[in-house]
């Protein structure tokens, strides 16, 4: 793509002893859409306010179009952030909100100070309300807006000052589904017109998928892949990115040798390579990856434990030998019939062995529960709130 | 559960009409009649007497209210900074002083300042006096005494509001305004300043209405020679010109000019926040 804006060189975040980013490196193209997706504590709002500048690195550089940039304070930095609650200032209207960082004079390059002339500053906050759809709101109170206005209007605030980096710190978070969804096609259009960097945190990953052009996935202050949405997808490097985007069933294996992949001692084609022979594997095979056949035609034979309908399609959980599957499937195969399954080569993603091995991929446990906790937005407290009415 | 729990304010409704509301209206059925409760303006034909009183009485409250807010302002903003344990700490010692009796208080301040109280010893010994070729500084009996003895009684009322309020501040605010460029003074000017308005005008008001009406400060620092309206209605009441007519009128005149103060000083909070808007 284009050219580096940011780059993140070995840096370490650490409170009281406590790490929470653990040797980050991180390079930042002009114009992209990256996204800092991980489960909370995973250190991606850490590195948000890093490269805003409300955090220093406890070690490592942080580099901004070449120049260190460490000890330079927010307010000096062309970049601005939408904050996760808005942080709309309530003393202002949303004219004044919006028109907060143009009415600052700037320093020129002899030292003078610079003001922006009024019909400057209320040529650019009109424009603004117009990218955001706000024209109208100008006299209204921020406290009188609704989420998504508020939102809008923080974004308004930040892009009116013609940042070369925009940082979105969950911004959708207290959004409800549909406005969330309107709001995502609205962010990628503005970026797209602006031609600005956007750097956004959030921990959906749906939400990351749809947005971005890179998306960083990051558990325990640690990166643990870089890549496109596809890619993440497609070739997630360890078990907790198979785990953490979609559905994944992770299964152990065994490389047998380039191409052919050994599981519950059958041996499957798959595309992937480059192992040693006998390597034992993580093997990650998505439920929409799986085909349904007729028993003594299936490379695998089962038994269907369960079945959840969600409308497009059915949740099936498969035994295979004790360890159960998730397959997602359009044709409904009853509890308690047995079935087998075929799998095609690119349905088979083989990784190395990580850390996160043997803690995700297997659905034993699976239930509607389940389902709810591991859904990142499920927030388990409003409903015990919801209970003491 | 709203109409249930407001029968718990039944008690204070009931306790503000009896102490508060019925009151007032005695007392303006006092400054309204004659010893002999015929009707007349006649207790008001006075005031003009007692201008230098109230003239006396709004400066100094003016002056105490304004120091009380340069030493308590900056005082709630760096204690809202620090940690919550120093936090604790100097709350502590802030309401330590109230927790001794008021009268004790000011007793104490007499025999720091008096002509040959605790500071002119002190000045004395280390050779101040001497130096300046004085018997003693004449501190006890001058309004500056009568002010010392007000701020340091009304400070606490002026510094818990506008440090609550501080301390609520939202940091993500203060971040936001660095975020857009603004320098820590501006910061201060554009978004902490404001924003701690309501907690300086009720600081405001907490100080300046006991200073208008402060009787026992100003007789015993001021040495009954800065007699303040406290002093004068008090006077009314108990002491040798009793008058209880008069002296309801004055309380009635001085309660209209403290009213009228606070609407004036609230408006100007409204227009100074409507000013940041434009």
């Amino acid at each position: 793509m284009s050219k580096e804006l940011i780059r993140l060189a070995d840096c370490t975040m650490a409170f009281d002893d406590e790490v929470v980013l653990d040797k980050i490196n991180l390079s930042i193209k002009d114009k992209e859409f990256l996204t800092l997706l991980g489960p909370s504590g995973c250190g991606k709002t850490t590195t948000l306010r890093i490269i805003g500048g409300f955090q220093t690195p406890t070690s490592g550089d942080v580099l901004f179009d070449g120049v260190r940039i460490n000890s330079v304070p927010p307010h000096k930095r062309t970049i601005n952030t939408v904050f996760q609650k808005y942080a709309l200032f309530p003393h202002l209207n949303v004219y004044e909100n919006i028109a907060f960082g143009l009415r600052i004079p700037k320093v020129e390059a002899k030292g003078v100070k610079v003001k922006l002339p009024e019909e400057e500053i209320d040529r650019r906050v009109t424009e603004m309300l117009e990218v955001v759809n706000l024209r109208g709101f100008e006299k209204r109170r921020t406290t009188q807006l609704s989420g998504g206005q508020q939102q809008r209007v923080a974004i308004a605030r930040a892009l009116v000052n013609r940042p070369k980096v925009l940082l979105l710190d969950e911004p959708l978070g207290a959004l409800d589904l549909k406005l969330r969804k309107d709001m995502q096609n609205e962010l990628k259009r503005i970026q797209k017109a602006m031609e600005i960097t956007f750097v956004y945190v959030t921990h959906d990953q749906e939400e990351a998928l749809a947005m971005s052009d890179t998306v960083v996935v990051m558990d325990s202050g640690r990166i643990q892949q870089i890549g496109s949405p596809e890619d993440i997808y497609n070739e997630p490097k360890n078990a907790f990115v198979a785990d953490f985007i979609g559905e994944s069933n992770i299964i152990d294996g065994i490389m047998r040798s380039d191409g052919v992949v050994e599981i519950f001692n059958r041996r499957f084609q798959c595309l992937d390579g480059g192992f040693e022979q006998d390597e034992a594997v993580d093997v990650v095979i998505r439920p929409e990856d799986v085909d349904i056949v007729p028993e003594d035609q299936g490379q695998l034979k089962g038994t269907v434990t369960s079945v959840t309908f969600k409308g497009m399609q059915y949740d099936i959980i498969v035994d295979f030998y004790g360890f159960k599957w998730l397959i997602q499937t359009t044709d409904l195969s009853p509890v308690g019939s047995r079935i087998g399954i075929k799998i095609d080569p690119d349905g088979i993603h083989v990784m190395k062995k990580s850390e996160y091995s043997g803690m995700f991929g297997d659905y034993s446990s699976y239930s509607e529960e389940y389902e709810e906790i591991s859904d990142a937005s499920y927030d388990p407290e409003e409903e015990d709130s919801g209970d003491e009415e | 559960m709203k109409n249930k729990l407001s029968w718990f304010a039944v008690p204070y409704v009931g306790w503000m009409a009896l102490m508060v509301v019925i009151p007032i209206l005695i007392m303006v059925v006092y400054a309204f009649t004659t010893a002999e409760f015929q009707g007349t303006l006649e207790n008001f034909a006075e005031m003009g007497t007692y201008a230098s009183v109230f003239l006396r009485s709004f400066r100094l409250a003016i002056i105490a209210t304004l120091v009380c807010l340069l030493i308590g302002y900056p005082v709630s903003y760096w204690m809202a900074h620090e940690g919550p344990g120093f936090q604790r700490l100097a709350m502590a010692l802030i309401m330590l002083p109230m927790w001794m009796n008021f009268l004790l208080r000011t007793y104490s301040w007499m025999s720091i300042l008096e002509n040959n109280g605790l500071l002119n010893q002190f000045f004395k010994t280390i050779g101040l006096l001497d130096a300046l070729g004085v018997e003693y500084i004449p501190m006890i009996g001058t309004p500056g005494a009568v002010v010392l003895g007000m701020v340091y009684n009304y400070l606490p009322f002026m510094i818990l509001p506008i440090y609550s309020v501080i301390v609520k501040l939202d940091g993500s605010l203060l971040e936001a305004a660095r975020d857009l460029g603004a320098d820590s003074r501006r910061v201060f000017r554009k978004v902490i300043l404001p924003l701690s308005l309501p907690g300086v005008l009720s600081g405001v008001t907490m100080v300046f209405v006991p200073s208008v009406s402060t009787f026992a400060i100003s007789r015993l620092l001021g040495g009954g020679t800065q007699i303040m309206l406290g002093d004068l209605i008090e006077q009314q009441f108990l002491g040798g010109a009793y008058d209880p007519h008069l002296g309801a009128a004055i309380s009635m005149v001085m309660m209209v000019i403290v009213v009228l103060c606070m609407v004036v000083m609230n408006h100007f909070g409204e227009g100074e926040e409507q000013a940041v808007m434009l």
